[in-house]
């Protein structure tokens, strides 16, 4: 019983077999290949990036003063700026996104969940220069008037714009935790006597507890990474931001800083390195945030069941 | 591998009782899906007479649909799995290399216990496996569609309208147009899992007319939805019970006269 | 009486717990609104805006006088091309993807290590790719600044979400479907091309629609890999530089002084009508389909 059986029924048994074969080759390829686009993408950071750690010592690298026209290569303070921008912004919307997605998963009556959603959809579509033009136009005027910051272009104005770009983000993780929450676990609530407000805040919430978590480290991964809107509206003045009254004075972060700069260096000189070494860093920072998140989502999905 | 070749050798084709020529035969057969406990089945050996209704049938969880499904490799597509035994199509191992599984499917063909027809029209659905085969001559094809549709007893119905949604017709027709869709292949053996479980009785009542007809051509294996079923069709009776096969024989033998105790108990419907 | 009383006592009580229940419902419709208003905010604030500025000539012409009068032709144009190359690598690749996530992946450690890879992939920030894209295909490739280069990187960066979107669409054919097409002597592929893959196609063009659009919206990778600051001028090969819309916005509301208004108002209306246009395309295919379905 080798092919004849086959082709008794008229199966070109030869011509398919090698299509076939050809073709599941190649979609195993296309499946393999994102992995392969990520090590490219180290791999090229690296090699345009690493010579900045052999041109400049490392003291100079984390010194606090960015002045590349001067040879002064100090990342602190772009680091630093990244830093507070990013976690005002996780700090606003954390609990906002929270908030809106239990109010989504939980409270909302239907035709709510179907404005709301779209709505959160449309947010996540709108290009970023967008949000910058009119953080730029509409927002920076308003927290000049109101807080007095000379420009209104300030690391406060950057996280508010930063909040609203990571809020898509944040509610559809914290929607993915409340929908892992055992239904069970709210029947049992209910049947205890306890309002629907009481099992929602008391049992659902703390056992989306991990969802929370990563839909926050998420939202910082998308935050620390956002570069348009973020230089439209921080100011970009590259100084250590130390004190609180840094959130009402320019900031200026790592993607702002490449975004800006590279356009206008002389390619393989150190400053070409460095805004790569900034990239390098970016990556990392991103890449473990991502594979923390990520361990702990198929960590969840694998004791759950599901696939 | 040479284990294979020499019961090929030696059991070219079974004699079953006096007249019936085996058609395929289950050898020593056990399996067991992931994580199980309890294999699913466990040294099951069964003669498959050609131009015969079999019939397995015992309570759920017994091991009738894996078994059917280990005829036509069906169950290659579940992950995980580990099996014993052979089953041998006139002769020949059905799991030894090199086999053509694709080739193999389509002369043992398969109807499952919910009509499951394919999106797209009648037509498509009853020329899906054989364009699969590489079947282009339209006369051929609409040959093959008029027959498979007279000889599932669904031609009269359909025939007026075969550019049709398929999901346009009854539960009934829909599987009977699962039944035309395997002949479409002309099929040596057709495996049926409980094809009538979600229909009426007079639907039902006109697949088991098909079946019957069938078998002139056809080695049938059928899973019935009930014993009663399974007694009006039955050339042929296996009993299955946790995986293990209990008793086989003739049709009416089994189901009039059973040897074992459970059988009876089973067909009296003390249990099950 | 006491037992009235106790009957008493927990009546009140529950009233209580349920003016708690009122308040918690509100604080949380509350956060919802404070999310969704300053959405319609930005969306109308940016029509109302920028809808009096375009008229015809503003989309169809030339920028003229340092981009302060005339179009946003080119601009216009060039996104369209980018966002086409980009479906043209991004489409194929993704589709692969997801097909081999979805249909011949086993649960193996390689198969994790894809996972994990779109993961990140979807979690670098954009002015990395950017960097990437400097490197590999402007420097490395000697693809030059060019809607090549650029439209290479914005398709890695689409990637994970047509694979992930395309996976979600294809686990949602049931699988009986693939037993049917194998138990009728098809292979796998048979099934996936006959019947899975037409099945899944509405729930796949959404999530590459979803995917592109985000490109189309994007500057930071473009910025060094294919956007031109001023060029008043249509690309004529894959190689050649072109404006871009979000470039564009970027550059007319940052870089040159003394822009007027409403140049800069109507740039950020086209670009938001062009993203917003592909999002009501997604949902309404999404919609429209999911209706139709047989299963």
């Amino acid at each position: 019983m080798k092919q004849g059986r086959g082709g008794a029924r008229g199966a070109p048994a030869g011509r398919t077999r090698w299509s076939e074969f050809a073709i599941v080759a190649l979609i195993r390829v296309l499946g393999f290949s994102t992995v392969g686009f990520v090590l490219l993408i180290f791999a090229f950071l690296l090699r345009e990036g690493l010579p900045v750690f052999f041109e400049l010592p490392a003291s100079t690298l984390l010194g606090r003063l960015w002045y590349p026209t001067f040879g002064s290569f100090g990342a602190l303070p772009l680091i630093l700026g990244s830093l507070l921008v990013t976690l005002l912004a996780v700090l606003i919307a954390l609990p906002l996104g929270v908030a809106s997605a239990v109010f989504i998963r939980e409270v909302a009556p239907r035709w709510a969940r179907e404005v709301l959603k779209p709505l959160i959809e449309v947010l996540a579509g709108i290009p970023s220069v967008v949000l910058g033009f009119f953080g730029m136009s509409v927002v920076a005027p308003l927290v000049r008037q109101w807080l007095g910051a000379p420009t209104g272009l300030t690391a406060f104005t950057g996280a508010l714009v930063l909040a609203y770009m990571s809020l898509p983000t944040i509610i559809s993780v914290a929607e993915d935790a409340l929908d892992a929450v055992p239904r069970g676990y709210r029947d049992a609530g209910l049947a205890m006597g306890a309002t629907r407000w009481q099992t929602t805040w008391r049992v659902v919430v703390p056992a989306g507890r991990s969802g929370v978590i990563i839909a926050g480290m998420l939202g910082m991964g998308r935050a620390i990474g956002e570069t348009m809107a973020v230089m439209m509206v921080t100011g970009n003045a590259a100084r250590l931001p130390l004190d609180a009254a840094a959130l009402f004075k320019p900031v200026r972060t790592m993607t702002a800083t490449i975004a800006a700069e590279m356009g206008e260096v002389a390619r393989g000189g150190v400053h070409y390195h460095a805004l790569f070494g900034i990239g390098i860093l970016l990556f990392v920072l991103t890449f473990l945030i991502n594979l923390a998140a990520a361990r702990t989502i198929l960590r969840r999905r694998r004791k759950g069941g599901l696939r | 591998m040479s284990e294979a070749r020499v019961s090929t050798t030696q059991v070219g084709t079974t004699q079953v009782g006096q007249t019936q020529v085996s058609k395929a035969s289950v050898r020593e057969l056990t399996y067991s899906y992931a994580g199980a406990q309890e294999p699913a089945l466990a040294r099951v050996s069964l003669e498959l007479p050609e131009k015969a209704i079999t019939v397995l049938f015992g309570p759920a969880g017994g091991g009738k649909t894996t078994l059917l499904r280990l005829i036509n490799r069906l169950n290659d597509l579940v992950e995980g799995t580990s099996r014993s035994g052979q089953v041998l199509l006139d002769g020949q191992d059905i799991y030894a290399a090199g086999v053509d599984v694709a080739a193999l499917r389509r002369q043992v063909g398969m109807v499952f216990a919910l009509p499951l027809p394919l999106p797209g029209s009648i037509r498509y659905n009853v020329v899906y496996g054989p364009r699969l085969a590489g079947v282009r001559d339209r006369a051929r094809l609409e040959e093959l569609t008029e027959r498979s549709l007279r000889r599932a007893a669904l031609w009269e119905e359909v025939k007026d309208r075969l550019e049709a949604s398929a999901f346009s017709l009854s539960g009934g027709q829909q599987q009977r147009l699962c039944i035309a869709r395997s002949l479409s292949l002309e099929p040596e053996v057709l495996l049926l899992d409980e094809p009538t479980s979600g229909l009426d009785p007079i639907s039902t009542a006109k697949v088991e007319g098909s079946l019957l007809a069938l078998k002139e051509s056809c080695t049938i294996v059928i899973v019935p939805h009930s014993v009663q079923q399974a007694a009006r069709i039955a050339d042929r009776a296996a009993f299955l019970l946790g995986g293990e096969l209990l008793e086989v024989g003739d049709g009416q033998q089994v189901f009039t006269s059973p040897l074992q105790k459970r059988t009876e108990d089973y067909i009296t419907g003390r249990f099950g | 009486m006491s037992g009235q009383d106790a009957r008493h006592g927990q009546r009140r009580r529950r009233a209580g717990r349920l003016w708690v229940q009122r308040l918690g419902f509100l604080l949380l419709g509350l956060a919802a609104v404070v999310v969704v208003a300053p959405i319609l905010v930005v969306v109308v604030g940016i029509v109302a805006r920028g809808i009096g500025t375009v008229d015809w000539e503003f989309l169809s012409a030339m920028p003229r006088a340092g981009m302060k009068e005339g179009g946003i032709l080119p601009a216009i144009v060039g996104t369209l091309l980018l966002t086409l190359g980009t479906a043209l690598v991004a489409v194929p690749v993704g589709v692969g993807g997801a097909v081999y996530l979805a249909e011949y992946a086993r649960d193996t450690a390689f198969t994790r290590a894809i996972r994990l890879a779109i993961v990140n992939l979807a979690g670098i920030p954009s002015i990395v790719y950017g960097l990437f894209g400097l490197g590999m295909f402007v420097l490395f490739l000697r693809f030059g600044t060019s809607i090549l280069a650029g439209s290479l990187t914005l398709a890695i960066m689409t990637l994970p979400v047509v694979i992930s979107t395309s996976e979600e669409a294809l686990r949602a054919v049931p699988t009986e479907f693939r037993t049917v097409a194998a138990s009728l002597g098809g292979t796998r592929w048979q099934g996936v091309r006959t019947v899975v893959l037409p099945q899944a196609l509405p729930g796949i063009i959404t999530g590459v629609l979803l995917g592109l659009l985000r490109a189309a919206g994007e500057t930071a990778p473009i910025l060094f890999t294919v956007a031109a600051f001023y060029l008043p001028q249509l690309p004529r090969s894959p190689l050649d530089q072109t404006m871009a819309l979000p470039y564009h916005l970027y550059v007319i509301s940052t870089q040159v002084p003394g822009m007027p208004a409403g140049v800069q108002n109507g740039t950020a209306f086209v670009l938001l009508a062009l993203v917003l246009l592909l999002n009501f395309a997604a949902a309404w295919i999404r919609r429209h389909f999911r209706r139709r379905r047989p299963w």
